[in-house]
């Protein structure tokens, strides 16, 4: 089959890439825009490593396919600093030791900005049912689950 | 929370809690792990592995594959030679079946192709002719005399005459004369365990790349502990010199134990090296779980008698370990671990390993340890319930100490028991009202730390900065202590050095990031290496001034004269120095390579509160507090860290974790969905206490910390179900049906 054309907006910016029918969104990014920060740990959307954001909603981007980001809003970790000003949620996470390899981080960063703009003020259950979907092998996620508060409470009084 | 160090020493860097160097990288996606890499022509490896847990290999067709367009190469184990080291020979033949396949996901062959389809369409055309063997996967089956033999005379001098043919190891260890010690106690308890295979479960997949020319020289990138090892064993398996083989580690994406080996990267190797061009292959999960190691799966015996007061007067264990179809000494280490946390003066441990059809077990954080432990801790737990007494009393009352001849020969020097123990007791956690159905649980936990073979190289720079240049892949942090290291001895801010993980061509050998070494192992380098450093500026200054060398100290980052004899000189910083090394002799480095010893064993204690759905057999853990003994905590933060990631770890294995094999020796739940390892919302906070009793072999009393965590929990949660419902089981993990049955058995 031909590989298929696909224009999308991914951080912000225009993008165009093509693709083959069956390949994948996490793929695509990786290996045709060169986005390696989206990370694969299963390819079968158990771990949660390759999270996105596709026009708002939280997805694995293992188990979207690369054609579907057409005209779509398409945003990964890449896009969550502002220039050289990381994150509130990106400085948490080194500011309170919230990663150790960090594999898992990309992925937990994008989950916890998706709950944060949707409840600016999330319990520690909220946050840890809403973060069950990103494996984490290396913290326990105590850390991540303070640094997650930690930032929300800062983008509160920002 | 920090509990002040018994040392005298004062800290300027060591104890802060500063931004790690990776910290950025890692939360920006800027960092590039085993799979991020790439180059120009890179062909897509992919590996074929055996459906069957145990047949003979009669022939491989390939030809199909290879007449496949933008197929590039195939390689089977007849690309390789056969290593006369036998260690060496397993390891190749695990990443490559000769003449049969031993487990269920054994790779056979592997092929080159232009993309992943092409790569995908191969492998389907490879043909494989089997002779399907009679297989074995549970480790008391495969201890039976007539069990079907998994590889012929591998026993090795350790194992008695007459033993089973799938034994290979046998070990021993303890003192003292039990049958009087038994006879000494008012109540004996004797029961039997078992645990399954646990996974690392890394969250990154191995991935490597490849890319051999054809003059012979060769570079590897790779996700790895070690590319020392690295190299040491691709260049074996593919006969090349190790200076002709460059390993070069990515970040790393986990690793547990579980990336101190090789599975994909001589296969990669071997396939760039028949195509020509740079090959890469990435593991799926499903791989990693078939086919890299788990951790063993034990069958054990425990018998420990204890007076009505509490004093334990003998302990025996048997620990019966499978390590997959490949020798393992893994037993060793529990024979060992199993009752060190006491004070015994009878005690015995004995540890046979068997082969199965399994994969070929690996290192998982303090290997061995807390299977055995958990059996030695719960039997403990139901002696302290059968004689009415407290569990953490009789800890106390028993706990090793220095001074103490420890269960497995060495006598204990500084260790940090006690004051755990005592931290334990005195904690609210332990004293907390608890409500029905449920539990408190708690287990010792010990593990040995491990020195090994380090180099590290320090420059200093003109600007008056300092690069350090290490060899051991940054697991949990590594290179935030090491620049703080670094930056206390020198006398510097940690923000003017950055510490960097080399290839296997910029430093002398290093062992592999394992045994909980590197914060002490490399830690201690550095030091010697910024020693060594100071010692050429006291020089420089020394020769500016124009009196001896030996006239000349080191204080908060400058030279000065050592005193009113010695001359009237303005100090010189470091940055003094260095800016005008080039006039003074020139550059200026130091660096350090030794076989560290002196590192010092780890204890840590772990509480946990349970509660228990009788209805359903659920456990949920409501919290968890970790005490251990860190030396020394240089980063406290990735101290806490590995205590937290250690107890998750053991968590996980108490409550749900396990490899399941069929009756067709097939894996079941090669997958993140049915292999569960906790989640976010599975656990509550993992509270820690850091205790600091110095290990008297470093300069600034570090211990390694990252493996004695996993050791605790498995015993701590089993003991806290038992507490809460009144059922006490024996195996793990204790997945809400066993339970359930449990309860349903004793109503």
């Amino acid at each position: 089959m031909k590989n298929i054309h696909v224009s999308t907006t991914l951080n912000g910016d225009e993008a165009e890439f093509v693709c083959a029918p069956a390949e994948t969104l996490l793929d695509a990014l990786r290996n045709r825009l060169g986005l390696t920060g989206t990370k694969e740990g299963c390819g079968t959307g158990d771990c949660g490593a390759c999270t996105i954001e596709m026009n708002g909603r939280l997805v694995c981007s293992c188990l979207v396919l690369a054609a579907e980001a057409q005209d779509a809003d398409i945003a990964t970790v890449e896009g969550m600093a502002t220039g050289a000003a990381l994150h509130p949620l990106q400085q948490a996470f080194i500011d309170h030791a919230a990663l150790q390899c960090g594999i898992c981080t990309p992925g937990i960063l994008v989950a916890a900005k998706n709950l944060l703009e949707r409840n600016p003020d999330p319990t520690d259950t909220e946050l840890r049912y809403w973060l069950a979907g990103n494996l984490c092998r290396c913290t326990g996620y105590d850390k991540i689950i303070k640094a997650v508060q930690i930032a929300a409470a800062d983008m509160r009084g920002a | 929370m920090n509990i002040p160090s018994g040392s005298k020493q004062e800290f300027k860097v060591i104890g802060t809690r500063v931004a790690r160097p990776d910290g950025v990288d890692k939360v920006t996606g800027r960092a590039l792990y085993g799979a991020d890499f790439t180059v120009p022509g890179c062909q897509v490896g992919l590996i074929l592995r055996s459906p069957h847990p145990h047949a003979i290999i009669n022939n491989i067709d390939a030809s199909a594959a290879l007449a496949l367009p933008g197929v590039k190469a195939v390689v089977t184990s007849a690309d390789w030679g056969v290593p006369g080291d036998e260690g060496l020979r397993d390891i190749q033949d695990n990443c490559l079946a000769r003449g049969k396949v031993l487990y269920d996901g054994h790779a056979i062959a592997a092929v080159a192709a232009k993309d992943m389809a092409t790569a995908k369409a191969a492998l389907k055309l490879i043909r494989v002719d089997y002779t399907p063997l009679p297989h074995v996967t549970d480790v008391d089956a495969a201890m039976k005399p007539d069990a079907p033999v998994i590889q012929k005379g591998r026993a090795d001098e350790s194992v008695p005459q007459g033993s089973a043919p799938n034994i290979t190891h046998y070990c021993e260890f303890g003192h003292g004369d039990l049958d009087a010690g038994f006879a000494r106690a008012d109540t004996v308890i004797e029961r039997s365990f078992t645990t399954a295979a646990t996974h690392q479960g890394y969250i990154e997949p191995h991935a490597c790349l490849a890319s051999y020319a054809s003059d012979g020289k060769a570079d590897l990138w790779c996700t790895t502990q070690g590319q020392f090892n690295v190299r040491e064993l691709c260049a074996g398996i593919m006969g090349m010199q190790a200076s002709q083989l460059r390993v070069t580690p990515s970040e790393i994406g986990g690793g547990f134990g579980g990336k101190t080996t090789v599975f994909i990267e001589p296969v990669a190797l071997a396939l760039a090296r028949k195509c020509g061009r740079p090959v890469k292959i990435v593991m799926s999960r499903s791989e990693v779980f078939r086919a890299t190691g788990p951790t063993v799966s034990s069958s054990m015996d425990v018998r420990i008698g204890m007076t009505q007061d509490g004093r334990i007067t003998a302990g025996e264990a048997r620990l019966r370990y499978q390590g997959g179809a490949f020798p393992c000494g893994t037993v060793d280490m529990g024979a060992q671990a199993a009752f060190a946390a006491y004070d015994l003066d009878a005690v015995r441990t004995q540890g046979w390993n068997t082969l199965t059809n399994r994969p070929k077990e690996a290192a998982y954080r303090a290997p061995g340890a807390p299977m055995a432990v958990y059996a030695v801790e719960s039997v403990v737990d139901e002696l302290c319930q059968a004689l009415d007494l407290d569990p953490l009393e009789v800890r106390i009352l028993n706990a090793a100490q220095a001074g103490t001849r420890s269960s497995y020969g060495p006598t204990f020097d500084q260790i940090g028991l006690m004051a755990t123990l005592e931290a334990a007791k005195t904690h609210d956690h332990y004293h907390t009202p608890l409500a029905e159905n449920q539990g408190r649980g708690l287990s010792c936990g010990f593990w040995f730390n491990f020195g090994g073979n380090t180099s590290v190289s320090l420059a200093i720079n003109s600007d008056g900065t300092v690069g350090v240049t290490e060899g051991n892949p940054d697991i949990g942090g590594s290179r935030a202590s090491i620049s703080m290291m670094a930056a206390e001895e020198l006398g510097i801010p940690y923000d003017r050095v950055r510490t960097v993980i080399t290839d296997t061509n910029s430093l002398g050998h290093n062992d592999v990031t394992d045994g909980s070494r590197v914060t002490f192992a490399v830690g201690l380098a550095t030091i010697k290496a910024a020693r060594a450093a100071i010692q050429v500026m006291c020089a420089r200054a020394a020769r500016l001034w124009g009196i001896d060398e030996d006239a000349v100290i080191w204080e908060d980052g400058a030279a000065k004269p050592s005193g009113p004899n010695a001359g009237n000189f303005e100090p010189m910083t470091l940055a003094e120095i260095a800016a005008i090394a080039s006039e003074t002799g020139g550059p200026i480095a130091g660096h350090h390579e030794s076989n560290a010893e002196g590192a010092g064993v780890s204890f840590g204690v772990h509480l946990a509160d349970v509660e228990v759905d009788p209805e359903t057999g659920a456990t949920t853990v409501l919290r968890y507090t970790v005490f251990q003994d860190a030396g020394k905590a240089v980063h406290p933060d990735y101290v806490e860290g590995q205590m937290q990631g250690g107890a998750a770890q053991g968590i996980g294995w108490a409550l749900n974790e396990e490899y399941i094999y069929g009756a067709d020796g097939r894996l079941q739940n090669a997958g993140f969905l049915d292999y569960r390892i906790p989640v976010a919302s599975d656990l509550p906070n993992i509270d820690t206490v850091i205790l600091e009793i110095p290990n008297p072999g470093h300069p600034y009393g570090v211990r390694g910390v990252g493996e004695t965590p996993i050791v605790p929990p498995l015993a701590a949660l089993s003991n806290a179900v038992s507490r809460a419902v009144g059922v006490r089981l024996h195996e793990l993990p204790m997945s809400p049906p066993k339970i359930l049955k449990a309860i349903m058995a004793k109503e």
